[in-house]
């Protein structure tokens, strides 16, 4: 067997499908971002693999640097929402939230 | 063949928490098999060849988002009773999609007849550095303006309004619904009630 870029692309479809699955299916708004963090990371490997076995420079390399900075900012603002969700409704679970503000 | 081996290795230490993450009733346990997975695509990283974005992804997602995450985690306990998740309406329909894309990006991936080229790895960070300056100068000064302005408004957004909290924390807890949450709510004084 010899490694190569199908391989990586799999492993990333997985990881794709499972944060898509946790996306859809948790309730804690926690959960929702930790589904997002699985789906930003199988994009990263998708980067960082076309990088190495296409043959374009550093471009995808430093388009991952990219997504990992943004989805540090993302993370940030999204868990400062869930602990005012927390403060202001009693609760994390995304679907028992139906207003902005109360 | 061991550089095939340590790649089955470190697929599976990315796959195979990530799949407790995705199905672990316990959000907590979940938290925890993030950090394995993100250090296995950090293994991923340094097996294709980046350096610098393997040290950043441990830097950043292990040592800042994951921290992060499990600290709401642990801020935010909801009780252990009730429904954990949503009913079999939105699990089913969330499962038949999942498996969907995931043909669909398999299919497309075996489809297609990708180049293999020699390679030979060598440091990044310069290069990478090089480029932040040059190149890619622009979406580095917008991502870090794109990250002041998370960081105010991650402020903004957690800053306690003393003026209206009794009033805010007695309507709030009237307003959900009626659920075991809603009690605990009630029973652990928050911060506004303490204030008030």
């Amino acid at each position: 067997m010899n490694i190569g870029l199908p391989h990586f692309l799999t492993v990333s479809a997985a990881l794709f499908a499972l944060g898509l699955f946790a996306v859809m299916s948790r309730r804690n708004a926690v959960g929702i971002l930790m589904g997002v963090e699985l789906m930003l990371n199988a994009s990263n490997i998708n980067f960082v693999a076309f990088s190495r076995y296409v043959e374009h420079g550093i471009d995808g390399q430093i388009m991952s640097a990219f997504v990992i900075v943004l989805a540090a900012a993302e993370a940030a603002v999204a868990l400062a929402i869930v602990l005012a969700m927390y403060r202001n409704f009693g609760t994390v679970h995304a679907d028992t939230v139906q207003s902005l503000k109360q | 063949m061991i550089g095939d081996l340590i790649f089955v290795g470190l697929a599976l230490l990315t796959v195979v928490p990530a799949v407790w993450v995705a199905f672990s009733p316990n959000i907590v346990h979940a938290g925890f098999s993030l950090l394995f997975t993100l250090l296995g695509a950090a293994g991923l990283y340094a097996y294709l060849g980046a350096d610098f974005i393997a040290v950043t992804q441990v830097m950043v997602y292990v040592g800042g988002v994951l921290v992060l995450v499990l600290f709401t985690v642990m801020m935010t306990r909801v009780p252990r009773t009730g429904r954990r998740r949503h009913g079999l309406d939105h699990y089913v329909p969330a499962a038949i999609f999942a498996i969907a894309v995931f043909g669909l990006l398999y299919k497309a991936v075996t489809s297609v007849q990708w180049p293999a080229r020699d390679f030979t790895p060598q440091p990044t960070t310069a290069e990478i550095g090089t480029n932040f300056m040059t190149n890619y100068i622009f979406p580095f000064e917008y991502v870090s303006l794109v990250l002041l302005a998370a960081m105010i408004g991650a402020a903004i957004l957690i800053r306690e309004h003393r003026g209206n909290g009794e009033k805010g924390a007695a309507e709030g807890v009237a307003a959900g619904d009626v659920t075991q949450e809603a009690e605990d709510a009630t029973a652990t004084p928050t911060p506004d009630e303490e204030v008030a």
